[in-house]
């Protein structure tokens, strides 16, 4: 347990201000629905936080409803408990063992001077009476929402194992009639915050690893050109403009050079080029397309869409040069490679009969898993802990995205009230 | 740099229009003050027969006249897609006379530039049908340069499926899209 100050209200409420054309309102929430359940789901007992009603709003239920949508919790009734508990010693144990949770939150609100609240929670073990976690922070009214996250967060990786993507944010492509937007929201789909608007197409969007910059690809000039935009400086430069096409950026995983393809020397091909901007450097060299490339976690390879062979497969290649190899054999099409954050294990789209599908490889086994089942699925992108996958896909003629476990059990989606969502790209954790 | 390329192609579509204003407009061939290169020497006409004789130099038009022939519905350079079967880049035959005659056009007008816009039909990623539309736009680049086109004169790019001409999703629609446009600078 300990005390941490959120650092994260500078670049929130820069966030907020920040566009790159004239001053847009805050859109309305992006929507999420959850379509199926986890298969063992960790009953779990969120108590309201003492001393809340004082806030703007429920801390409480952030956590809950982060929770709710991972999947993985079943949330035990919180309700019909007076006093409300703000400490362990102030539960009734019985109760919740009683009502089947597994593990239970409490904790409390206080004000503090200058206009600042003290947050503290404790995740309990039910049935041994002990605390599993807890923290305290000291946050302005402007941070109470990424302090709920925070405890999910905290919550999820103690129950889990596994890191949690609460605090994180996705960016994504909005086709409005004419007007294309690149915009940003938390990973709930709160806040939708404009970055780029244009008359003209907007693709590829792609996060630096440090999460200030997007790359991305906009034909504003009548031709595809890779730009990168940096979020706190609210500066964008051209980084590739070369004769021909220029896109489908891919970071280096130390942020200091990206993947690029371009079409100036006769055929599209990969290149690589300083973040900076200046000459590039050819990476792959065949008689076909090479395209989508993605850079491996530990920045030694590059995994690419090929038609080198007649037909667009997936293939890698070493950084440091070499032969490609083939890596998918099962179809005539799979393209759109993405590595998993553990590097073991790539997300890709597969055409199977007339439905494009978003399936996912293990490097190991070769073997194959397809998560998805809709006509049209694209653009798939992973979490940060691995665990989901996001892409773009169709309902009734409208784009919108969804998410899947990387397990194919946990499913959500993501839409829009009016317009097109398409290109998702999940952020990276916040450090 | 800009300022000097404009005032070249000012001054010779200026000498242009000077040679289309040589010629007369009844039909009667007299030899252009500005000679076609491929000209042979003129014969001298017999002014014994009365009336002017074939001297065997015919002058080519060059353009630069009031009437862009690009812009003429009546002339082929107005039309400017080409259309591709699902899954090639090949330009089939029905299209060849198109991109000659915008290539013979280039050839003979230095001064004039295309882009070559390559689109896709809807299906498949976006990033590979960005691919996809830039092989077409090559091939008919390609085609251009050996028919006497200058690379300067030529940019190939791909909007992919992104700018689709049809937003249906049937047959129709997509063969509409596999397409690419010549589009002429400041268009």
């Amino acid at each position: 347990m300990g005390i941490r100050s959120l650092g994260l209200a500078g670049v929130l409420s820069l966030l907020c201000g920040l566009l790159f054309s004239a001053a847009f309102a805050a859109h309305a929430q992006l929507r999420i629905e959850i379509i199926g359940g986890g298969a063992n789901q960790i009953p779990v007992a969120i108590l309201p936080l003492k001393g809340e009603d004082q806030l703007a709003q429920s801390v409480t239920r952030i956590v809950a409803a982060d929770l709710q949508r991972s999947g993985l919790f079943k949330l035990v009734d919180a309700g019909g408990v007076t006093p409300v508990p703000g400490e362990p010693s102030e539960v009734q144990f019985p109760t919740w063992r009683a009502r089947g949770a597994d593990a239970l939150m409490v904790g409390s609100v206080s004000p503090l001077p200058d206009n600042k609240v003290d947050i503290r929670f404790r995740l309990m073990d039910v049935a041994k009476g002990q605390q599993l976690t807890g923290y305290a922070y000291q946050v302005t009214p402007a941070q109470l929402r990424a302090t709920a996250h925070r405890i999910a967060d905290a919550i999820y990786e103690k129950l889990t194992g596994d890191v949690g993507v609460f605090s994180t944010r996705i960016a994504y492509i909005v086709k409005n009639g004419k007007t294309f937007e690149l915009q940003v929201a938390d990973a709930d789909g709160f806040g939708p915050v404009t970055i780029i608007r244009s008359d003209e197409p907007i693709l590829s969007p792609r996060w630096a690893p440090d999460g200030n910059r997007l790359a991305y690809v906009s034909f504003r000039a009548k031709k595809p050109i890779v730009y990168v935009a940096d979020l706190a400086k609210q500066r964008e430069i051209v980084l590739a403009n070369f004769k021909g096409s220029n896109s489908a950026p891919a970071w280096s995983p130390d942020g200091s050079r990206l993947a690029v393809v371009l079409s100036k020397d006769g055929a599209s091909q990969i290149y690589t080029m300083s973040a900076e901007g200046g000459p590039a450097t050819r990476l792959t060299s065949s008689s076909g397309i090479d395209t989508e490339p993605n850079f491996s976690p530990d920045g030694r390879h590059v995994i690419f869409t090929s038609d080198r062979g007649g037909s667009p497969q997936i293939y890698r290649v070493a950084v440091a040069g070499g032969a490609a190899e083939r890596l998918t054999f099962e179809g005539s099409y799979n393209v759109s490679p993405r590595y998993a954050p553990d590097g073991k294990s790539f997300a890709f789209v597969q055409r199977n009969g007339g439905k494009f599908n978003v399936a996912v490889q293990d490097f190991g086994t070769r073997q194959v898993q397809v998560l998805t089942d809709a006509a049209v699925d694209e653009s798939p992108s992973f979490a940060p802990n691995g665990r989901l996958i996001v892409y773009a896909t169709e309902v009734r003629g409208r784009g919108i995205l969804a998410s899947v476990s990387s397990d194919g059990r946990v499913k959500q989606r993501f839409s829009v009230d009016t317009g097109d969502v398409r290109e998702p790209a999940w952020g990276p954790l916040l450090k | 740099m800009k300022r000097n390329l404009l005032s070249v192609l000012f001054s010779a579509s200026f000498l242009l229009a000077v040679a289309g204003c040589g010629s007369t407009p009844e039909g009667e061939q007299t030899p252009a003050p500005v000679e076609d290169a491929t000209a042979k020497a003129p014969a001298k006409p017999d002014p014994s027969l009365g009336k002017p004789v074939d001297t065997g130099v015919s002058g080519k038009p060059l353009g630069g006249g009031s009437k862009d022939p690009t812009k003429d519905p009546s002339n082929i350079l107005s039309r400017r897609s080409v259309f591709f079967d699902f899954d090639s880049n090949a330009v089939k035959d029905e299209f060849k006379p198109l991109v000659t005659a915008h290539a013979t056009y280039l050839r003979d007008n230095r001064g004039r530039k295309v882009i070559l816009q390559g689109n896709t039909d809807e299906r498949g990623s976006r990033e590979y049908n960005i691919a996809l539309g830039q092989r077409r736009a090559d091939s008919v680049k390609q085609m251009m340069l050996l028919l006497g086109a200058q690379e300067a004169q030529l940019e190939s790019v791909s909007f992919g499926k992104e700018k689709p001409r049809n937003p249906g999703h049937d047959e129709a629609a997509w063969a509409e899209n596999r397409r690419v446009d010549v589009v002429y600078e400041g268009e």
